[in-house]
C-alpha cells in the first residue's frame, strides 16, 4: 500500500550502535564509575499499608564505611504544590512521596530511607539498621475492594474527580469518567444478540532485564549530574527539579544505553535519592536496584476489572456497546484507565456507546506506563466477547471484525473521527494471511484471532546534523534509543540528505547538549525524532544550496537537490563533494529541527495464534503465532519485526503465565525473575510477522510508532484459540495451567 | 462556526451534546461556552492551561498548543482525555 520508491528507507541496514553493543563495549549505567563513588541501597517497607510512627538512623550512620543516610525529611517539603511533568498538575507529594516515603508507606516495597557507604555491602548492613516504627494498616489490592464503602482509604485527602469537579467525600476513586456516543438504551434494543461478560486481569510487571540504576553527583557549584538507565533524560532532569527544588539548569542528566523499559523506565525512582546521599556525602553516590525492589518497588502496569457488553444485529452489525472499567493505580493516582477506555471499542464503528472508567489506588506498588498502557486489559475484554458474538451470530470472527471495523471518518466513543487508519487493510491481512488460511487439526487444538490498537503520540523533539568535509554527517538527538531508534532516525536523515544511513552517525547525548526531547515511549521516536531529523537535514540542505549558489555564482533559488546531487545551471556537484568545500564558502553547516508534531496516526495490530491445551495439566502450548500490524511506512523491516516479535511475546507472557501472586497482606509472593514467570524461548514459537503499510499522512515518510499495537491482541488471541482447542472460556488473566484445568474440569462435571 | 462536541460529563451544564460557536481559539471557545453555560471554564479549564489529563482535539488531531491553538472555520472540536504511551 506504500508504493514510494525510497534510496535508504526501507533497506535494513546494521545498526550504527551494533558493534559496541555485541561486544559489550556499550556503555550501561551499572557500568559508570567515577572517581570517589560511593554505593548506596534501600530501604522499603514490609508492610503494605503503614504509619510510620518514627525512623532512628543513628545506628546506620555510627557504621563504619557509611558516609551518608537519607530519608523523606532531607527533600524539601511539598506542601500542597502541584507540578507539571509534561503531563498535566500533579501534586509533589505523591512524586515525592513515591521516591522516599513520608509520614505512611502505601505498599510492601515502598522506599523509606536510604544509605551511601564505601560499598554496596556496607550499604545493605547499615540499611538494615535502620529503626522503623510501623503502625500497621489494613490494605486493600484489587479496584473493586478498593472502590466499596468503608475499604481502607489510602489517601486522606483524594477525592474523586470528575472532568474537574470533585466529588467531595474522600475515596479511593481519584477519577471517574464517561464517554457517551448515540444512545445504547436504543442500540441494545435494537440488537439480536446481547453478551454481557466480566473480566479480571492481574498486575503484570515490565519485565526489562536491566535493573534500575543511577549514579548522581551534587557539586560544590551546586550543579547536579545524573547517570542512569532512563527513557527520557529531560523527564528525568524535570523531575529532580521538583523534586530537589532546584532549577532544570542545575541539573544534567546522562542517559547511559538502556537495557529495556517498555514504559516503566519513565518515573523516576534512584535519582534524586542518589542525589540527596551526594549532597550529604560529597562523594559520587550509585544505586543499582535488586530484581526483588524492582518487581516490588517500582511500577508495573495496572491489574484491572472490567465489565463489556456488546449487541448485535443478525446480519452481524455491533448495534451499541457498553464497558466499565476500574483499573489498579496502585499506591498514588494514574491508572491509565483513560487510555484503556479510549481503546476499549476503538477497533470498531458502534453507533451507541458508553463508557465508564475509573482510577483506584491500591496498596501496590505506584504503576507505570506499560506498551500500549491500558489497551491490552481492554481489548482482552472487548475481543473475547466480540469472539463469543461471532460464533452465536455463526459468523467467521475476522469477517465479523471486518462488518465492524472502524475506518477513516468512524467517529470514536470519546467523539473525534479517524483519520486515515488501517484497521480494515489489518483485517484483511490476516483473512488472507497463509496461517489463518491453513487448517488447523487435531485434538484439543484451537485457532484464535484478536485485534487492538494503540492511538501512539507526538510530543517535543530535537535534533541538530552537523556536517563533516568528508561527505558524512553527525546527528545528534536526546532520545534515548532502546529500539533501533539511532538508526531509524538516521535512516529518515540520509533519505533526506541523500546519502547512505552509514554515513550518518548518530549520538543520544545529555541534556546540556541538545534541545528539549520528550522520552522515547508512546511509540513516539521514530515518528517524532524522526520529523524532527528530516527538519534538520532539511535545514541543512537549505544551507548547502545557498554554498553551492556561491561557488557557481548563480542565485541560491535556482540550485536544486535531488538524489545526493546539488544542480543549477549546468553545474552540479555532488553532497560530498560539496560537503569537502565548505570551509571555503563560508564555514561549518548546522542543520537544526526542533518538532511538538500533531498526528502520531494510530496503530492496528492482530494476532492469530493456534494452540495445544493439555486436558490434564491445563498447560497451553502455542504452536503457531502470527503479528500482523498497520506501521504506516516502515523505516527499517527488521527493526519493525522486531518490535512486534517482542510485543507479542510480552502479550503472550500477560495472557498466559505473568501475574504479581500477591498475600492477604499485600505482599508479592513471586518477587524473582525464577517465580514470576516471563516467557522464555522454550515457551515460544517462532513469531510470524506481517507488515501492512498504510501511510500516516502527517509524517513525511507515513510512519506510525509500531512500539505498542502489537501487545495489545496476544492475550485475547490466546483466549479465543483456546476456547475452541478445549471449549472453555478464560475471563481472567493471566491463563496459567491450574485456571485452564479448573475451567475444564467445571465444565465436564 | 466551529462545532464543539460536549464531554458527557459536562452535558448536564450544557444540556445538549453539541454547541456551535464562532471563536478562532479554543481559549475563546472556552470563554463562550462558559458565557453562554457559566461553570464550563472551571471544568476544563485550570489557570492558563487545560485540566491535567484534558487535551483539545480539532478535526481528529489532538492539538499541541492547547488552548492557544487556532480554530479553523467549521472545525470539529472535542475534548479528550490526554495519552501519553510507554
Amino acid at each position: 500500500m506504500s508504493a514510494t520508491e525510497y534510496s535508504v528507507i526501507g533497506t535494513r541496514p546494521i545498526r550504527h550502535d551494533g558493534a559496541d553493543k555485541v561486544t559489550g563495549r556499550a556503555l550501561y549505567g551499572g557500568d559508570f564509575q567515577i572517581a570517589g563513588l560511593l554505593y548506596g541501597h534501600v530501604l522499603r517497607s514490609p508492610h503494605a499499608h503503614a504509619r510510620i510512627v518514627r525512623i532512628d538512623t543513628r545506628k546506620a550512620e555510627a557504621l563504619p564505611g557509611v558516609r551518608a543516610v537519607a530519608t523523606a525529611a532531607d527533600f524539601p517539603p511539598s506542601g500542597d504544590r502541584l507540578v507539571d511533568l509534561g503531563e498535566g498538575q500533579t501534586p509533589l507529594s505523591y512524586i515525592r512521596g513515591n521516591v522516599l516515603a513520608s509520614g505512611k508507606v502505601l505498599y510492601k516495597g515502598h522506599a523509606v530511607a536510604a544509605v551511601a557507604a564505601v560499598s554496596a555491602h556496607v550499604a545493605e548492613e547499615a540499611a538494615s539498621l535502620i529503626e522503623v516504627d510501623y503502625e500497621p494498616l489494613p490494605c486493600v489490592l484489587t479496584a473493586p475492594e478498593a472502590m466499596k464503602e468503608g475499604a481502607p482509604i489510602l489517601h486522606d485527602s483524594l477525592r474523586t474527580k470528575e472532568l474537574g469537579e470533585d466529588g467531595g467525600l474522600v475515596s479511593n476513586v481519584a477519577e471517574h469518567f464517561r464517554h457517551v456516543l448515540g444512545d445504547i438504551s436504543q442500540g441494545f434494543a435494537q440488537a439480536d444478540a446481547v453478551i454481557e461478560r466480566e473480566f479480571h486481569t492481574s498486575t503484570v510487571h515490565q519485565g526489562y532485564i536491566e535493573p534500575h540504576n543511577a549514579t548522581a553527583l551534587w557539586n560544590n557549584d551546586g550543579r547536579v549530574q545524573v547517570w542512569c538507565s532512563t527513557q527520557g533524560a529531560f523527564v528525568v532532569r524535570d523531575t529532580m527539579a521538583c523534586i530537589l527544588d532546584i532549577p532544570v539548569s542545575q541539573v544534567k542528566v546522562t542517559p547511559m544505553e538502556i537495557g529495556g523499559g517498555f514504559g516503566g523506565k519513565i518515573p523516576v525512582y534512584l535519582e534524586p535519592v542518589a542525589a540527596v546521599l551526594s549532597r550529604k556525602s560529597g562523594r559520587p553516590v550509585k544505586i543499582t536496584m535488586p530484581r526483588k525492589d524492582i518487581l516490588e518497588g517500582t511500577g508495573p502496569t495496572p491489574g484491572s476489572y472490567i465489565k463489556v457488553r456488546i449487541g448485535a444485529s443478525r446480519d452481524g452489525r455491533i448495534t451499541a456497546a457498553q464497558a466499565h472499567l476500574a483499573y489498579e493505580a496502585g499506591a498514588y493516582p494514574g491508572a491509565m484507565v483513560g487510555a484503556g477506555a479510549m481503546c476499549v471499542f476503538a477497533a470498531y464503528d458502534i453507533a451507541n456507546i458508553t463508557i465508564d472508567g475509573y482510577d483506584v489506588v491500591v496498596n501496590k506498588p505506584s504503576t507505570a506506563a506499560y506498551r500500549a498502557p491500558g489497551a491490552t486489559n481492554a481489548a482482552f475484554a472487548t475481543e473475547t466477547v466480540i469472539d463469543e458474538l461471532a460464533e452465536k451470530l455463526g459468523i467467521d470472527p475476522i469477517d465479523f471484525r471486518l462488518r465492524n471495523a472502524a475506518k477513516e471518518g468512524t467517529r470514536r466513543a470519546d467523539g473525534p473521527k479517524y483519520r486515515r487508519i488501517g484497521c480494515v487493510e489489518v483485517l484483511e491481512a490476516m483473512k488472507s494471511h497463509p496461517h489463518y488460511t491453513a487448517p488447523i487439526e487435531g485434538p484439543n487444538r484451537g485457532r484464535g484471532v484478536a485485534i487492538g490498537f494503540w492511538f501512539n503520540v507526538g510530543l517535543p523533539s530535537s535534533v541538530t546534523l552537523s556536517v563533516n568535509s568528508d561527505g558524512t554527517v553527525n546527528l545528534v538527538e536526546g532520545s534515548t534509543d532502546i529500539g533501533g531508534t539511532r538508526t531509524s532516525i538516521a535512516m529518515q536523515a540520509a533519505e533526506v540528505l541523500g546519502i547512505p544511513a552509514e554515513s550518518v552517525h548518530p549520538s543520544v547525548v545529555d541534556t546540556d547538549s541538545i534541545g528539549f526531547t520528550a522520552v522515547t515511549g508512546g511509540s513516539r521516536t521514530t515518528f517524532a525524532t524522526g520529523m524532527a531529523a528530516c527538519e534538520a537535514a532539511q535545514d541543512a540542505i537549505r544551507q548547502m544550496k545557498e554554498r553551492a549558489a556561491r561557488l557557481w555564482e548563480v542565485d541560491a533559488s535556482s540550485v536544486e537537490f535531488a538524489k545526493g546531487s546539488f544542480r543549477s545551471n549546468g553545474h552540479s556537484c555532488s553532497f560530498q563533494e560539496l560537503a569537502g568545500k565548505l570551509g571555503q564558502t563560508g564555514g561549518p553547516i548546522i542543520g537544526r529541527g526542533a518538532v511538538n508534531p500533531r498526528g502520531a496516526g494510530g496503530s492496528f495490530a492482530g494476532a492469530i495464534a493456534d494452540v495445544e491445551v493439555d486436558p490434564e495439566t491445563g498447560k497451553v502450548n502455542i504452536l503457531r503465532f502470527t503479528s500482523v500490524q498497520d506501521v504506516g511506512k516502515a523505516i527499517h523491516p527488521a527493526y519493525v519485526e522486531g518490535q512486534m516479535q517482542g510485543g507479542s511475546a510480552q502479550g503472550i507472557g500477560w495472557g498466559l503465565n505473568e501475574e504479581y501472586y500477591m498475600s492477604a497482606a499485600g505482599a508479592m509472593m513471586n518477587s524473582s525473575l525464577l517465580d514470576y514467570r516471563m516467557p522464555t524461548t522454550l515457551d515460544l514459537p517462532m513469531i510470524d510477522t506481517c507488515i501492512v503499510e498504510v501511510p500516516n499522512p502527517s509524517h513525511p515518510f507515513g510512519v506510525r510508532g509500531v512500539g505498542e499495537a502489537n501487545i495489545v491482541p496476544p492475550p485475547a488471541a490466546l483466549a479465543n484459540a483456546i476456547y475452541r482447542a478445549a471449549g472453555v472460556r478464560l475471563r481472567r488473566l493471566p491463563m496459567k495451567p491450574s485456571a485452564v484445568a479448573e475451567a475444564i474440569w467445571s465444565k465436564n462435571l | 462556526m466551529a462545532v464543539v462536541y460536549i464531554p458527557a460529563l459536562l452535558r448536564p451544564i450544557v444540556g445538549r451534546e453539541q454547541v456551535e460557536v464562532e471563536a478562532g481559539s479554543v481559549r475563546q471557545i472556552i470563554d463562550r461556552l462558559e458565557e453562554l453555560y457559566p461553570g464550563v471554564r472551571e471544568r476544563l479549564v485550570d489557570g492558563a492551561r487545560l485540566r491535567s489529563g484534558v487535551s483539545v482535539a480539532i478535526d481528529g488531531e489532538v492539538e499541541t498548543l492547547g488552548i492557544l491553538a487556532s480554530v479553523p472555520p467549521s472545525s470539529e472540536v472535542h475534548f479528550v482525555l490526554a495519552l501519553s504511551g510507554g
